[in-house]
Formats: C-alpha cells, structure tokens, sequence
C-alpha cells in the first residue's frame, strides 16, 4: 500500500490556502484541523455558525466555557475583538457573502462542483446543520475529505449519487492524494502527493483531470 | 405601571401551556443556551403532542467534545412521549453508533420531522418575529430542500421561497434580565434565543440574574424588553 497523506497533513495544506485577513468557518472534521496551521504572519478570522466571529484556539484544560463553542461543539476561546450575535445574522454574514472561505467534508464532489456531504444513503438520515448554506454562502468553497471511501471506491464522481447539499458550489478539493481545482472545463489536477503518480491518482477518480502544466507534489 | 414579568417558578411559568402547541427551544447543541430549567418544568407539566422548533430535537449528551459537561436538552420530552413533530436543522446524532432518541422515534414513525437549513430556519424564525411572509433564498436550490417549494430566478439566481416560522411559546435562555424583560446573553448561547423571543405568542425566558430596569447598559441590550413576557430565575449554582 502506498503512503496517503494523514489527516493532519491534509489540514495544513488546506491552511495554505488562507491568505491574511481571511474570514474562515471551517466545518467539522478534518477541517476545524486546519485552524492549527495557519501559516506563519497570516492572521485569520474564524467565524462559526453558532454566533462568534474572532474567537481563538481551542480552550486549555479546566479553563472552558460553556457560552463559549463552536460548531463542532469544541470549547473555544477569547481574542481580543471577538464579537458575538444572534444566529439570523450569523447566517446573513453566511448567505450575504461576507465569508471569504469555507472548508467543508465531503461525501462527494462531482467535476461539476457540486458536493453531497450531509447524508450517506446507508445509514438512511443524515443533519443538514449549515452545510447548505455555506455551500452556496460562501465566496471560496474548499473540500477537505479522502479521495476514496473506506472500500476504496471514488468519492470524485461524474454525478453525485447521494443527496446534495449544493450543485456547482466547490472551488477546490484537497484529499489526502491530491489538490484538485474545479474549473469551467473540468477537474484540474494541480498537486499531487509525494510518491504517486498522475495515472494512479486518476484511477482512483471517476471524471477525467485535466492535468495542470505547473502540477507539483503537495508541499507544507 | 406595566405587569409584573417575574414568575417565581418554572412550574407556574410553564403551567399553560396545552397539549398541541408549537414550542421555539433553542440550544444550538451544546450545554450553552439551553432553557434546563424550562424543559424540565415542561417534562412535568407533561403536554403531549407538542411540535418542537429548534436547532435539534435534544441531542442527548451526543454532540460537543470533552470534557463533557452533563445537560438537559428537549431529549427529555421526546423521550417522555411529548414531541410528535420537529422543525430542526441538526435533530440527528453526530455518532450513527450512538442514535438520538428523537431518531428512533422519527425513524420508528412515532415522531415527525421538517429537515430544514440552519441558516433558512434562522431566517424563518426571524422573519416569523418581523411580520415578514416569505422570503426568497438559495440556499436548498438542487436539494431535497426544493421539494414543494415555489423556485423562482431572482438577479441571475435560482432561489427557493420559504415560509416564516411562528410558535405559541418560546423557551429561552439568556444571562440576566431586567424586570421589564430587557435581556443580555453570554456568548455563543445567543444564537438561536435572540431570534425565538420575537417569534412566539409567549416568550419564556430563564436567567442567571434578575436586575432592575436601568441596571443594564441600554446601549448593549440585545432582546428589548417586547419581545418577553415571562421571567424566571435559575437556582445560583449547586444550589
């Protein structure tokens, strides 16, 4: 078997991607991971569903607050210029545009860009939550997930199979193969990980990539 | 002079509340925000048949991460026979091993469920409290969200129409009231509270501080005192 990148090396590329100032919200999963890479000298805004924007890191032991959450239920903490405010408004800064990037999970993502990501068809009942409305919310929407599922099976299909949360709303897909940009044209393959090749990423996903002049191996 | 607010139990503060009626409980999911006192007053009371609007339906200790602080969420109702219905974003467990009881009673057919966005039912919420009838959005667009609904093309977009939400009561949670009903929360248990309080026939409202009015800075009051029609005081801690 060869080496895929973990989940935390796929969290520090995702991290990469988020440039000074940025207002991020990262969903749960592998993406609240990539709060602990933001590159050095960048500062980021994170702003959760549940009404804060600004709030730090995670919360050391015996000093966390129960009106102080995000999304994924982790005790955050204060920065100075944190502010508060009531879920409509949480989701106007959603819907109105004023969230520069979202990180989602995904099920899957089709070379379209739409994403399925809030319910898998075997267990038959899935949460909603914010997912929709991020997904069609935010200006850049970022995809960290696995390239296939636990049997191996791609989860970068033609068309989603399972119920969508928003068509044509995915700008970039991170996995632990590859860094995957959806253009007009079609999936671009823009990094690989270290040690696979072109052709072994592409039998694992379902669409035809296009595969970018500058392609390169995942670097941190 | 304007009637007395302040109830000195959550028993006669919910005591009205009849079989049938639609309750706003927030509680985005952890143990912040959440009207514990309220919810249990309301297990006791023991109206049945209640439709229940919220982030979840009770997550039932389920969500958040360690340490785990020990809490009474709308679980409790459903779990005593009382929830027939759930208008709710997140009514599902976060672990398929460990299932909410609000999910076996939806997936046993004994519970309904509306699945809805968390930002559409913020913004239905809301739009129940301000007089607003519908209100185009796309979020859903594509989705299982769409089904039934009027879609429409507004500004180049595929939007979907959707219906304010509006209870008989709403169960709050804030940090300290004045005894007109003006409130202050703490944090990120603003979140769905805010917005309830304006959408329900009665607004309930159960606070770590009750204060006199002109003890709170009007300058940063988040609820005024309109929206609230009934306040209780928690026990102090451990008490």
């Amino acid at each position: 078997m060869k080496h895929r990148l973990d989940r935390q090396t796929v969290a520090m590329r995702v991290a990469k991607e988020f440039q000074d100032g940025d207002v991020v919200n990262l969903g749960i999963g592998i993406p609240t991971l990539a709060s602990n890479f933001i590159p050095e000298g960048r500062q980021i805004i994170f702003h959760t569903e549940n009404g804060a924007l600004g709030f730090g890191p995670i919360a050391p032991e015996g000093e966390e607050d129960i009106d102080l959450i995000n999304a994924g239920g982790q005790f955050v903490t204060r920065l100075p210029g944190i502010c508060f405010f009531h879920h409509a408004d949480s989701f106007a800064m959603i819907r109105g545009g004023h969230i520069d990037i979202t990180v989602l999970g995904g099920l899957q993502v089709s070379e379209k860009g739409d994403l399925a990501n809030w319910m898998s068809p075997e267990r038959g009942v899935g949460n909603i939550g914010g997912a929709m409305d991020l997904a069609v919310g935010a200006k850049k929407v970022i995809v960290a997930m696995d390239h296939t599922t636990r049997d191996g099976q791609p989860k970068i299909v033609k068309e989603c199979t399972y119920p969508l949360t928003a068509k044509g709303c995915v700008d970039l897909i991170v996995t632990d193969l590859a860094v995957i940009e959806v253009t007009p044209h079609g999936l671009g393959l823009r990094e690989v990980a270290p040690g696979w090749s072109v052709e072994e990423v592409q039998a694992l996903t379902e669409p035809h990539l296009l595969v970018a002049e500058a392609l390169r191996v995942i670097e941190l | 002079m304007p009637r007395d607010k302040v109830y000195h139990s959550f028993d006669t503060a919910v005591a009205d509340i009849p079989d049938g009626a639609t309750i706003m409980i927030d509680g985005f999911g952890g143990a912040g925000g959440m009207p514990e006192y309220l919810i249990l007053a309301l297990r006791d009371q023991g109206a049945t048949q209640l439709t229940i609007i919220g982030n979840t339906a009770g997550l039932g200790g389920t969500f958040g991460t360690r340490p785990k602080v020990h809490y009474v969420d709308p679980s409790i109702l459903v779990e005593n026979g009382q929830v027939k219905n759930a208008i709710a974003s997140y009514p599902f467990s976060p672990s398929p091993s460990r299932p909410t009881i609000f999910e076996k009673k939806c997936l046993a057919g004994e519970a309904d469920l509306e699945l809805v966005p968390q930002g559409t039912l913020a913004e239905r919420i809301r739009a129940g409290g301000a007089g607003i009838e519908g209100f185009y959005t796309p979020t859903g667009v594509g989705t299982v969200v769409e089904e039934g609904k009027e879609k429409r093309v507004i500004g180049g977009k595929e939007c979907l129409l959707e219906l304010p939400l509006r209870a008989d009561y709403a169960l709050i949670r804030a940090h300290k009231a004045d005894k007109m009903g003006n409130l202050v929360f703490r944090g990120t248990s603003r979140s769905f509270n805010a917005i309830m309080a304006t959408a329900a026939k009665i607004t309930i409202v159960e606070v770590d501080e009750i204060v006199e009015p002109g003890e709170l800075d009007p300058e940063a009051l988040v609820t005024p005192s309109i929206y609230v029609d009934r306040i209780v005081k928690r026990p102090e801690a451990g008490g």
